[in-house]
């Protein structure tokens, strides 16, 4: 997009942070509120996909120099890695734990890796989504 | 423990390619890989004299226990030989790769499927569980296709690769279906208990249909007779895999699974007629086309069908042991089973060197028709030797191992027709002539692979290359597999001790003792036998037969093409595609309104039938909850924009009035507190927003449509139809009791999962391999919207078949 909408890019200079954070949010929260991997990733997706509809792909990609297939990949890699990783510690495929943990500064704080798996989803569904807007605005 | 991994070793390897493969780039890829099978083979090695002394390794590895799937590992003498072969030939054939092929051709894909197939070789054969085995055996298949497939650019190539994944993946799918038959006769999955409750499995009247069901999956992985015609357009892959997989390895998983199911079917008369009839069938066969071959790598591949079909044919001899139960009689059929163990090590051995000859001769001069090969002794004394003593050890001649096995595979034929069970009485003699036959065409492709490429007449001209020897590194793996031709005819027994003795025992485990069941092997066997004088008849009608070669050859012309197997196999494919495409072309015209029409008649057709058919209608609203004045208000936005879309005149109109069914729908969750789906709604109903923006001026402005009344009535028809289904479908289900509602077991979410948001707990715990999987199916279809946009062929690109 060539046109220099000053609204618009002020805008989402402000409100790229307020959607980022909620996504940050709703991962975490999603263990016992609504939330989650999924809608964290898909939230986070549409605050990178915000940024590139209102700034151009190279600006964008001088802050965030990610390629996003391989952030997909790594993804997908962190979900099957944890469902693997229980195999090493004699439990069935995909087995979960959670436990409770004193952290400095923080307090007790309920710990799962649940989270690892999640962060996994969430990751791939950031890479794909905007892998695939990437491509269908770029191809031209 | 230990061999468990030794499985897993190929595949972390193959998993290590693509970083070797980058750092070392100086270095052939191969030097790395070689490390694998010797490091397997020298492992195994040690356990050859435990396993002599009897013992065996059982390791168990839970993976779906509920189901009595567990990766069971099972050391015995029968797996032992098979991964001895595995790995032994594996190395040689690695080593041998290295010098055959360059540097510039894709070495981590080749290495990759390599090691991918000889992974799966060493599961199957040291798999004690059927669902194990079977899986690694369809991964052969798979492997065996892109290694064939590996000059993909070429048309036979992919041809030949299809052709064996089609027959040997069918018959997989048979031996499938008849494990399960076996499963359900035994109770287990598991080969070794499945023999200890004989009785239950024998007395089942699963028993003969499990049986011809896993000979289905033996017969096409081995090339048997009519399956064989797989194997010859299998030789399009590179030697050194024809060499692996197609003389050595692969084919050789049947001739495993005849041998370590025999202890279960053996002794059947079903058995019996079924192994030795396909497999001297294919003996004959096998041999008699090789003959008509012109392409040494294709004389190869019949005569390794014809050889197979030997082995193949000596174990349904041998299985006649189990008729009766032991008695000292029984010696005498072992003998059989002990000369197929026999001869599939010596096979191993001389093929795999002739396959690596080829290769040489292939490489060094550019083709491989014998029509333009001959005299190349002088150029090529190296190449020359492996020649001769790999086919002399093949047509049977001493001194070499092939003369052992084949005298007693003769002396095998020559006691069945003694027998007096399953009517050999009377058909007992077909045994030993058609054998005699069989070997007499063996001896003459022989003799041609010998005489046609080394004698005669050098017509440089008609070569690709200048001829010359071949490099060191080429000829060492061939000459240790005919260092090894010599010394097992020099020391038969020690490898009838250690290694088929062991072997013997796994096939009859109900005998008391190998020791009889093994045989001292002599060169010279008594004097003057019948064994005997069948070989001098071979010698001596075979070399009239090669000298009379010229006036006997037309007599292959009889089959009109479209007659023989592959003419058949052509056909049914041929006309299967052609149909296939009519009826697709019929149906996937390019126009969406068809593939909705087609989608939506069948869904309301099949639902609707259904729910009609067992009377699933069902209202009522006694229980309902009372409709607020609010939902109303959201329901009517709902119907407006819904109906406003039919309307539309602009793209853009119809964009944003679909973005308010999304909204509203994401209203409804909230208003039903689902604040999840609400969320997802929300932000998945944005993004698609944004999406279909963002292709927006790549599409057409909206036409006027210009349609006849009767076929909008049609339609109208048609989504009326769907929308009234999918509403009666949510009413019926308020009222549907058939099963037990399972949101009872959710509820203690928070102590089993450790989480108080149950939708998030059964995404990420109860149901986190649905979850898993999604994840990465979203992945490949990322990726695969990556691919289609981005890689299309420009217009210059040259043709792919062309390269």
């Amino acid at each position: 997009m060539k046109v220099n909408d000053v609204i618009l890019k002020t805008v989402v200079r402000f409100v790229v942070f307020i959607v980022f954070t909620l996504g940050v949010y709703l991962f975490f929260a999603g263990h016992n509120a609504p939330g989650g991997g999924f809608i964290g990733g898909l939230v986070l997706g549409s605050g990178i996909v915000l940024l590139y509809i209102t700034y151009d792909i190279e600006t964008v990609h001088k802050g965030m120099p990610f390629d996003f297939k391989r952030v997909a990949a790594l993804g997908v890699l962190l979900a099957t890695g944890t469902a693997v990783a229980s195999l090493f510690f004699d439990a069935p495929f995909l087995t979960q734990t959670d436990g409770y943990f004193d952290i400095p500064l923080l307090g007790e704080k309920h710990l799962s890796t649940v989270t690892i798996f999640e962060a996994g989803v969430a990751l791939t569904v950031v890479g794909t989504l905007v892998t695939i807007i990437l491509n269908i605005s770029e191809d031209e | 423990m230990i061999v468990v991994l030794s499985i897993l070793l190929p595949f972390l390897a193959a998993a290590l390619i693509p970083f070797i493969y980058r750092r070392f780039k100086s270095i052939h890829l191969g030097w790395f890989i070689l490390v694998v099978p010797v490091v397997l083979f020298s492992f195994l090695a040690t356990y050859i004299s435990r396993i002599a002394r009897g013992e065996t390794f059982i390791y168990t590895f839970e993976w779906i226990p509920s189901f009595g799937i567990n990766i069971t590992t099972y050391l015995d003498g029968l797996s032992m030989i098979f991964a001895l072969l595995i790995t032994g030939v594996g190395s040689l054939v690695i080593l041998y790769s290295i010098f055959y092929l360059s540097k510039k051709e894709s070495l981590h894909h080749f290495y990759c499927y390599l090691l991918l197939f000889m992974g799966a070789m060493l599961g199957v054969v040291l798999s004690d569980n059927l669902m194990v085995l079977y899986a690694f055996w369809e991964l052969t298949s798979v492997s065996s296709f892109l290694l064939i497939a590996f000059w993909h650019h070429r048309k036979a190539s992919r041809a030949g690769a299809r052709k064996a994944m089609t027959i040997t993946v069918s018959g997989g799918v048979a031996m499938l279906a008849g494990f399960l038959m076996l499963y359900v006769a035994s109770g287990t999955f598991s080969i070794r208990e499945i023999l200890t409750n004989l009785d239950v499995v024998q007395g089942s009247g699963y028993f003969v249909p499990a049986m011809c069901l896993v000979l289905l999956g033996a017969f096409t992985k081995s090339a048997q007779f009519p399956f064989h015609i797989w194997l010859p357009d299998a030789m399009e892959a590179p030697t050194p895999v024809s060499a692996y997989l197609h003389s050595a390895t692969m084919v050789k998983a049947g001739i495993y699974l005849v041998a370590r199911t025999t202890p279960i079917f053996g002794g059947h008369e079903v058995w019996f007629w079924a192994v030795s009839g396909v497999g001297l069938m294919t003996l004959f066969w096998g041999s008699f086309n090789a003959v008509r071959q012109f392409d040494l790598k294709a004389l190869l591949a019949y005569s390794t069908i014809s050889q197979l079909g030997l082995i193949m044919s000596l174990f349904g001899l041998g299985s006649a042991a189990l008729h009766f139960g032991y008695t000292a009689e029984s010696v005498i059929y072992t003998q059989a089973t002990f000369a197929a163990l026999f001869h599939l090590i010596n096979h191993s051995t001389f093929k795999g060197a002739l396959f690596m000859m080829v290769g040489i001769v292939d490489h060094e001069v550019g083709t491989r028709d014998i029509r333009r090969l001959g005299g190349l002794m002088a150029l090529m004394p190296f190449t020359f030797t492996i020649a001769v003593i790999g086919s002399f050890s093949m047509a049977g001649l001493p001194p070499f191992n092939g003369f052992l096995s084949k005298e007693m595979f003769f002396a095998a034929t020559l006691k069945i027709t003694q027998l007096d069970i399953f009517s050999l009485d009377s058909f007992g003699l077909v045994f030993p002539i058609v054998a005699w036959i069989a070997s007499i065409f063996t001896f003459i492709y022989c003799v041609i692979i010998v005489m046609r490429t080394f004698f005669g007449k050098l017509q440089p001209d008609r070569l690709e290359k200048p001829p010359h020897e071949a490099p060191i590194g080429m000829l060492i793996p061939p000459y240790i597999l005919i260092a090894l031709v010599i010394g097992i005819f020099i020391f038969p027994n020690v490898l009838g001790h250690y290694i088929l003795s062991p072997a013997m025992a796994s096939i009859y485990p109900t005998f008391p003792s190998t020791e009889e069941m093994t045989p001292h092997i002599a060169a010279w066997h008594g004097y003057i036998n019948s064994e005997l004088i069948m070989t001098f008849g071979v010698v001596i009608v075979g070399i009239f037969l090669y000298k009379t070669l010229k006036k006997w050859r037309p007599m292959y012309q009889l089959i009109p093409p479209n007659y023989t197997l592959n003419g058949i196999y052509e056909r049914v494919i041929g006309s299967g595609e052609h149909y296939s495409g009519t009826i697709t072309n019929r149906y996937m015209n390019g126009n969406l309104t068809y593939y909705f029409i087609y989608i939506y008649v069948v869904f309301v057709g099949i639902l609707a039938g259904y729910m009609i058919y067992a009377d699933l209608f069902s209202w009522n609203p006694a229980n309902d909850s009372v409709i607020e004045p609010y939902e109303l208000i959201l329901v009517f936005v709902m119907i407006a924009a819904a109906v406003a879309i039919l309307f539309a005149k602009h793209r853009i109109t119809t964009v944003l009035l679909n973005g308010v069914l999304g909204y509203s729908v994401a209203f409804f969750f909230v208003v039903f507190r689902a604040p999840d789906l609400a969320l997802t709604q929300l932000v998945v109903e944005s993004v698609t927003t944004a999406l279909f923006l963002l292709s927006f001026k790549f599409l057409p402005e909206l036409q006027p449509e210009k349609v006849s009344k009767a076929w909008k009535f049609t339609k109208a028809t048609i989504s009326i139809a769907v929308g009234a289904t999918v509403t009666l479908i949510g009413l019926a289900v308020m009222n549907y009791d058939k099963f037990e509602p399972i949101s009872a077991y959710f509820e203690d979410a928070y102590n089993l999962a450790g989480g108080k948001n149950i939708v998030n707990t059964i995404l990420g715990d109860f149901r986190a391999f649905d979850t898993m999987l999604e994840v990465v199916v979203l992945f490949i279809a990322g990726l695969g919207v990556y691919t289609l946009i981005k890689l299309k062929a420009k217009k210059g690109d040259t043709d792919v078949e062309s390269k």
